[in-house]
Parts: structure tokens; C-alpha cells; sequence
């Protein structure tokens, strides 16, 4: 049996609804909301500050620290354990890969920019939730950067391209696989991509083109939520 | 022969295209890639000419030399006074820089200016690495005592001021009160009457949260206006 319907009823092209807001948490020096479909993800930026521990810090530029966190309440019931898990420390790891090459971060020797992300409410795609979010948090704070960059994920069940792929189709019985991507959307360079399962060659160059499409409708959500901040 | 693409005043955002074309100049936070002006940061949009000129509306603060901040003394080295101004790096004041006075060798720096005491000071140089020092050296640099500090946007700095310190003055005339404006945007203001201080502080907080709108001059005037016409006894007839 193919996979002829999503689970959820979308299109195999559709995307969740989405929502953004910047600057709701008042004490950060940028911040951002960023949801798709039931994942929800905040992200807050304090930076440049100083960096402890001294050894550390770069005489060249300042670095980027980026913290992943799922809160304990954010799955469909069972408590996420607190603190930092392997899983979260890679995803911190690869979320600043994704956002460094945006940043210059050369204006600032021997600093830090921390980039908190918490995730509220989780139904896959949390990683790009939280890379969206982090990149319009950056923006918020006034930092100078060489773009946004936006992240989606599409993935194929059954050989079939879908696109935003939620957690129940990620839990497929039949098996799925799962192919996260960020992008600074100018340029179309890709600064993450994942892959979680099996795809051929001509899948995954499919998929990738597919996928930049996608961050590019992620991306106008992204502008219009930091323009409505200074709207008349 | 290039292009606009963004009207003037209009607010923008990182990676968005302002303009193609090898006529035009970026200045601000806009930068050249190859044919295109690009934004770097969330911002308004100044056309003038060929000039295109992207002001940033929230920006961390970045010192140079001239520059005339506040800060709070934060810690006191064996030769230096060490300022907290809003910067990574806390700025350093250099017993002879201390003052116009001759400070002796081995005196007492806490007797000059104490930790949590908020200065008035001068940025005199920043190091490659950004480190800072700063000077209590000149005219109207000193110590503050009475009045009370804010905290605003470095990028709202200019708007508070105004062309030709336009804004300023008029908040300063119409409230009666001293107001000092850091470039790291802390502002210092004292009044005698405390009532039109807090007017004062409540006007420069609407400035910075609306220096994108056009015609912010007139609107703060007129909110001066409301707040102080009880204040000085004369009734407004509505």
C-alpha cells in the first residue's frame, strides 16, 4: 500500500500553519517565537558579552554558544527529562554551524553571543523551529548579517516526497526519512543538512530542490515578523 | 543602469535586496555584493541620491574615539577606575585620566569616585581587541550625583538628540531639567521639580520607542505639552 494520503490530511507539498513574533522576551538583547504547525519554539539572544571561561575566547572574532532545550512538559505527555542529553548537545552543535556563516561576528574579539532555544511545544521539526526562530532572534538583537537563514524539513515516506514532516509520519510504521535543511535564502547556500533514513541519489538532489522552496515560504514568514515590530 | 528596490523610510530586513546596479552607494548597514546593495540589518532605509543608507534600529553599542558616555564604576584597580557602560568589556580609566586635578600616586581611588558611582566620561581610545579606555579629562566630565539614569537604544541615540540637538533641547526647555546623552545610550536627567523629571524620562522613552515614525518631533511636543499643562497651573480648555 503507497502512501497516497498524508496522515494529517495535507498536500504532499503543504506546509503547516505557521506564526512568528520578535521581541517577546523583553530582558533578552533579541528575541523570537517561531511555530509550525504544533512545534513551537522560542529563542532568545544576550551578546556580545563576555566570555568566562577565558580560555574560550578568540582574539580574532567573538563565538557563537547556541543551547537546544525541549522543555519537560513540550511532548504529548511524558515528561521530557531535564538537562542537556547527547541529542541536544548535537543539535546545539549543528544549530550554531547553521546560523555562523550569516553572523560577523569579527567586530567583536573575545566575546560571546549566546543563542537560547527552548522548545514549548514539540511535533517534529524542532531543530529548524528553533534555527528559524534563532536566526530572527539574531536579527532582533541588531546584529549584522549576511542573510537570514531559514530551516524546514521534507522527508519521503514510501517514496514519496513530503514536505514539513510531522511527527507521526516520522514515527511511520512503514518508515520515513527525514531530511532537515537550513538555508540563507539570498544566496540559496545551505548551512545545515541531515538526513535521517534512505534516499537514492536522485531522491535526495529532488528532495534538497524541494526543500529550498519550502525555506524560502519559511523565510517571508521570517521578514514579516521582524517588519511588523516597526510598523506605523 | 541599476534599480531601486525598496521605497525610502521603508524598514527592512537582513539579506534583502535595496538595490542592483553599480550607481548606487551603500552606507550604513547596507553593504555591496557584486551588483547588489544589500541590508545587513533590520533597519530604515535612507535614499538620498545615489546614496543608500540602511539605520539600524537596535544595535549594540559600539565605542569610538570622542565618544561621551555614562557608565557605573564597577570595580577599582590598583592605578584604575573599571566603568560597566553596556559594552562587553568594561572601560578602563587610568589614574592620570582620573580627573583634571592631580591625583597622587597611591592615593585612595575610591575617594574620587566610588564603586556604583555613575560617571560622565570620554572614550580616548579602543584597542584592536576592543578594549577601552576612557578619560574623566575635560569639560563637563565628572562624577553624577543627583538625578536619575535610563537606558535607551544606542541606534535611537541620534533621533533623542536630534538634528542640530533640535529634540533634546526642546525636552530640556519645556521639562526644566539637565539631561546628558551617552552615545552607549545612557542618559542621565535631573530636574528640581520631580514631577517634570519623570515627564522628561517618560518623553525620551517614547522617542526611542518611536524613532521609525516621521513627524516624531511635532508628536513629542504635543505630548509635552498634555503632560506638563496641568503641571504649570495652566488649564486646557478641550
Amino acid at each position: 500500500m503507497a502512501y497516497n494520503k498524508r496522515i494529517d490530511g495535507r498536500k504532499f507539498d503543504e506546509i503547516r500553519e505557521m506564526k512568528a513574533q520578535v521581541g517577546i522576551i523583553p530582558n533578552a538583547d533579541g528575541s523570537a517565537m517561531f511555530q509550525i504547525g504544533k512545534t513551537i519554539a522560542l529563542a532568545a539572544v544576550y551578546g556580545p558579552r563576555e566570555l568566562f571561561p577565558k580560555f574560550l575566547q578568540n582574539s580574532d572574532r567573538g563565538i557563537l554558544r547556541c543551547y537546544y532545550n525541549m522543555m519537560s512538559f513540550s511532548g504529548s505527555g511524558e515528561r521530557v527529562r531535564p538537562g542537556p542529553s547527547r541529542r541536544s548537545k548535537e543539535i546545539s552543535y549543528i544549530t550554531e554551524n547553521a546560523l555562523l556563516p550569516a553572523l560577523n561576528l569579527e567586530d567583536f574579539p573575545n566575546s560571546v553571543v549566546d543563542v537560547y532555544i527552548e522548545l514549548l511545544q514539540t511535533d517534529a521539526g524542532t531543530r529548524c523551529a528553533g534555527i528559524t526562530a534563532a536566526a530572527m532572534a539574531l536579527a532582533d538583537a541588531g546584529f549584522q548579517m549576511k542573510d537570514l537563514v531559514s530551516a524546514a524539513s521534507v522527508g519521503f515516506i514510501e517514496n514519496r516526497l513530503i514536505v514539513d514532516v510531522s511527527n507521526e509520519e516520522e514515527h511511520y510504521e512503514k518508515g520515513n526519512t527525514d531530511i532537515p535543511i537550513a538555508m540563507m535564502p539570498r544566496t540559496g547556500e545551505i548551512t545545515l543538512l541531515q538526513m535521517d533514513g534512505f534516499a537514492s541519489k536522485e531522491e535526495l538532489a529532488e528532495g534538497i530542490i524541494v526543500a529550498k522552496a519550502v525555506c524560502m515560504e519559511i523565510y517571508k514568514v521570517q521578514q514579516e515578523a521582524l517588519k511588523a515590530r516597526y510598523k506605523k | 543602469m541599476g534599480e531601486i528596490k525598496i521605497k525610502d523610510k521603508e524598514v527592512t530586513v537582513p539579506g534583502e535586496v535595496l538595490a542592483v546596479g553599480m550607481d548606487y552607494l551603500p552606507a550604513g548597514g547596507a553593504f555591496r555584493d557584486k551588483e547588489e546593495i544589500i541590508a545587513s540589518q533590520v533597519g530604515i532605509v535612507n535614499i538620498s541620491g545615489r546614496l543608500i543608507k540602511l539605520v539600524s534600529l537596535n544595535t549594540r553599542y559600539m565605542p569610538k574615539k570622542g565618544d561621551r558616555i555614562i557608565g557605573k564604576v564597577a570595580d577599582i584597580g590598583p592605578n584604575a577606575w573599571y566603568v560597566d557602560f553596556g559594552f562587553y568589556n568594561q572601560g578602563a580609566i587610568a589614574l592620570a585620566d582620573g580627573s583634571l586635578e592631580y591625583i597622587p600616586r597611591g592615593a585612595d581611588l575610591s575617594q574620587y569616585y566610588a564603586v556604583g558611582d555613575y560617571v560622565v566620561a570620554i572614550v580616548v581610545f579602543v584597542t584592536r581587541d576592543n578594549h577601552v579606555n576612557l578619560s574623566l579629562k575635560g569639560p563637563g566630565l565628572r562624577k553624577l550625583s543627583e538625578g536619575r539614569i535610563i537606558k535607551i537604544n544606542p541606534a535611537k541615540v541620534p533621533r533623542v538628540i536630534g538634528k542640530e540637538a533640535s529634540m533634546i533641547t526642546m525636552v530640556k526647555n519645556m521639562t526644566e531639567c539637565r539631561v546628558i546623552v551617552g552615545q552607549n545610550g545612557w542618559v542621565w536627567i535631573s530636574g528640581l521639580d520631580l514631577v517634570k523629571e519623570s515627564i522628561a524620562i517618560e518623553a525620551i522613552n517614547l522617542i526611542d520607542t518611536r524613532a521609525h515614525i516621521q513627524g516624531l518631533t511635532d508628536e513629542v511636543k504635543n505630548f509635552l505639552e498634555k503632560k506638563l499643562g496641568g503641571k504649570s497651573g495652566v488649564q486646557q480648555e478641550n
